[in-house]
């Protein structure tokens, strides 16, 4: 079965070959097959969270549910950056994060119709995926509370010997809380050591809920809050897959190479409501969502890859192969069974210390 | 009498104080332009403008230690918790400062403020976002703690947490906004501890607050036609105060009792209640009192799995059956 785990892989094998005389990996040249892929795998988590939405108003997804669609280039560029062993760590807006390190859309969608074949067996839901054996180290429903916690596994990375990275994804909305700015300083103070390579990436999609960025703070510019913790920053274009690709290329190596961290602040944009059940959309014009769609970074990265000779039959048959992909993870996650009753007692505590990160970091070395 | 819903009977006991008083404000995440994520809120906004209902960031230790702050101004700050779930955020302002600020201030400055939302589970938001929180909000000497179950409640309740000089913890039904009652118009006060005799009934005593009210309801429906057992409902309404007599009272008539919770059972309102009864009804107890509760883990997502996590009618019955020997087999 067709999934995004080949590409995954495929991506992560980034040899040495990708740097300059400053050994800072760079995309030398375009690589337009690599481009397609990553076509093929923006377009696996729109039907996904298309195919999620409708599953939801059909009441086989329960609970909330937070779809990615206007952010797709995000996670996929940002991810392009990432090594075996580095960790991510997300909020409940996870699907794609989860996708992109590996996680099958069967499990995925099976976990968010509460299935046993799930990627957690159906007991976290569409907000708490994890899979830790690919580096996902979660989603986290409360907002801001996952902030600290990213900052520790950077430490942890450090102490434990590596010279892997965190990234740390946040919202707009999740820099306004307290978890945040604690989490920020400890960053940057540990980061004077080289004991923190964590790389914030602040997902500025315009709105947490309803509350537009100017409603929730008058410091807008969310990547100098940044400035407060001594903590470098830029911004990008988080609609332009090859924008994010570079940056995250040349922002993880540094990271990577200084343990300090680094932040990002990706503008990009929310184009499905808040969560599936919300509907009424006063806080915003339709008009403003037009705009935004115009830039929408499936249609950018559709148009660049015309632009550089890719043929537009071929993009054709990606989206029916996507389509797929999809539809097969619909139909495993509707056949599988529930979970087993007894499941609702099990995982409450640890019964031995099960520390796969540990291992596979242990035997890295 | 008019039929409203819960909805409806919160957003009018708060317009109709804040008409009448100035110094009531509202605050709270996406409560003013998005209408409230429950649209308890909704058209508040539109009617009393933005210094008195005031959206914020996420910020939930931040805006709820500053309604603190305007409370000890004499301002009366209602606080929305958009769910009790991210209260959490803010349990070191309410716990440290809001309850003990008169206490430790010898009396000089008081809080009164209210903190509202929905609390609870039942829809499938799995572990972080489904929490009962009576137990752990009422184990705080200094707070008020308030569960109402039906719309005449939620406003009578919601005018007297208003009106209260100490910080009230308001625990609505989150599952049934939509739930409709009669609910009087213009103003009247339900007082804190006084539970409520929901059904009368004569052999056993059922005792719940919040939406296990309705499912005690409806059990004691099912034991009448289905077991010949009259049962009486109690509904708590006000966990802390604490309507000790009302249990006692009923469980004098009934000899037995059995205590429903989604929360868990460790250190609960549910092992309060058999305290009380064992403390003041001994004598009168035909046997050990029962609690059905929520199951010892956090909240999962999978349908059958949330299911089975909380009491259901079944769970009620074989109680009620065990207390007053009925048990299959037994
Ligand atoms: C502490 C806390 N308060 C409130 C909420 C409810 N809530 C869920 S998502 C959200 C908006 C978050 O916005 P942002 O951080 O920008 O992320 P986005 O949803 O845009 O991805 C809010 C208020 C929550 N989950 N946790
Ligand atoms: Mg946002």
């Amino acid at each position: 079965m067709a999934t995004t785990r080949g590409s995954a892989k495929k991506r992560r094998a980034d040899g040495p070959g990708d740097t300059n005389p400053d050994g800072v990996p760079v995309l030398e040249r375009r690589d337009t097959e690599k481009l397609v892929g990553y076509y093929r795998q923006m377009v696996i988590i729109r039907l996904f969270e298309e195919a999620s939405q409708r599953a939801f108003r059909q009441g086989k997804v329960g609970g909330y549910l937070h779809v990615y669609i206007g952010q797709e280039a995000v996670a996929t560029g940002f991810l392009d950056a990432h090594r075996p062993g580095d960790k991510v760590i997300t909020a409940y807006r996870d699907h794609a994060h989860a996708l992109l390190l590996g996680s099958t859309p069967r499990e995925v969608m099976a976990e968010l119709f509460g299935k046993a074949t799930g990627l957690v067996k159906g007991k976290g839901g569409s907000m708490h995926l994890f899979d830790v054996k690919n580096d996902m180290m979660g989603g986290y429903g409360i907002v801001g509370g996952h902030i600290p916690l990213g900052v520790g596994m950077a430490y942890a990375l450090r102490y434990q010997g590596t010279d892997n990275i965190v990234q740390l994804y946040l919202g707009d909305g999740a820099i306004n809380n307290g978890a945040f700015h604690e989490a920020a300083n400890l960053a940057g103070l540990w980061g004077r050591d080289g004991m923190n390579p964590c790389l914030f990436i602040v997902e500025n999609n315009q709105y947490g809920m309803g509350t537009s960025v100017e409603r929730a703070t008058a410091m807008t510019d969310l990547a100098r809050k940044f400035d407060s913790y001594g903590i470098e920053h830029e911004k990008v274009d988080g609609m332009d897959l090859e924008a994010v690709m570079e940056c995250a290329h040349r922002v993880a190596a540094r990271v990577r190479e200084t343990g300090k961290p680094y932040a990002v602040e990706a503008i990009t944009y929310r184009i499905a409501p808040h969560g599936a059940a919300d509907f009424l959309e006063r806080y915003r014009t339709k008009e403003e969502v037009r705009k935004w769609r115009e830039r929408d970074p499936i249609g950018l990265l559709e148009r660049k890859l015309i632009d550089y000779g890719v043929e537009e039959e071929r993009l054709e048959a990606i989206r029916a192969e996507a389509k797929e992909v999809v539809d097969d993870a619909v139909r495993f996650a509707d056949e599988s069974p529930e979970p087993p009753l007894e499941e609702l007692y099990t995982d409450v505590y640890a019964e031995e210390s099960v520390d796969a990160s540990r291992e596979a970091s242990a035997a890295r070395r | 009498m008019p039929v409203t819903t819960y909805r409806e009977a919160l957003r009018s006991a708060m317009a109709e104080e804040m008409e009448r008083d100035e110094s009531v404000v509202l605050i709270g995440e996406d409560i003013g332009v998005y209408g409230g994520t429950h649209l308890v809120t909704d058209g508040l906004l539109e009617r009393f403008g933005p210094k008195r209902v005031i959206d914020t960031p996420i910020s939930e230790g931040g805006f709820t230690g500053a309604a603190i702050g305007m409370a000890m101004m004499g301002m009366r700050p209602i606080v929305e918790m958009m769910t009790w779930n991210f209260s959490f955020q803010a349990a070191d302002q309410i716990i440290q400062n809001a309850a003990k600020i008169h206490y430790f201030s010898g009396g000089q400055a008081s809080v009164p403020l209210v903190i509202r939302g929905p609390n609870g589970g039942g829809v499938q938001l799995s572990a972080q976002h489904t929490h009962s929180l009576e137990g752990f909000y009422g184990h705080f000497p200094g707070l008020k703690v308030v569960s109402p179950v039906t719309p005449h409640d939620a406003k009578g309740m919601m005018i007297a947490a208003i009106r209260d000089p100490n910080p009230v913890i308001f625990l609505e039904a989150g599952a049934l906004y939509g739930t409709k009652g009669e609910v009087p118009e213009g103003e009247y006060t339900v007082p804190f501890g006084q539970a409520r005799i929901a059904r009368e009934g004569t052999d056993v005593t059922l005792i719940a607050y919040g939406r296990q009210v309705n499912l005690l309801l409806r059990v004691a429906e099912r034991l009448a036609n289905e077991e010949k057992i009259e049962a009486e409902v109690i509904d708590l309404r006000s966990i802390r105060p604490f309507d000790e007599k009302t249990i006692v009272e009923s469980v004098k008539k009934t000899n037995r009792a059995v205590v429903v919770q989604e929360q868990w059972r460790w250190f609960s309102v549910a092992s309060e209640v058999a305290a009380i009864l064992q403390e003041q009804a001994f004598d009168y107890l035909d046997a050990p009192v029962e609690r059905v509760s929520g199951a010892e883990v956090p909240a999962p997502y999978a349908r059958n799995l949330e299911q089975a996590a909380f009491p259901s009618e079944q769970q009620v019955i074989e109680a009620v059956r065990r207390v007053t020997y009925r048990a299959r087999g037994a």
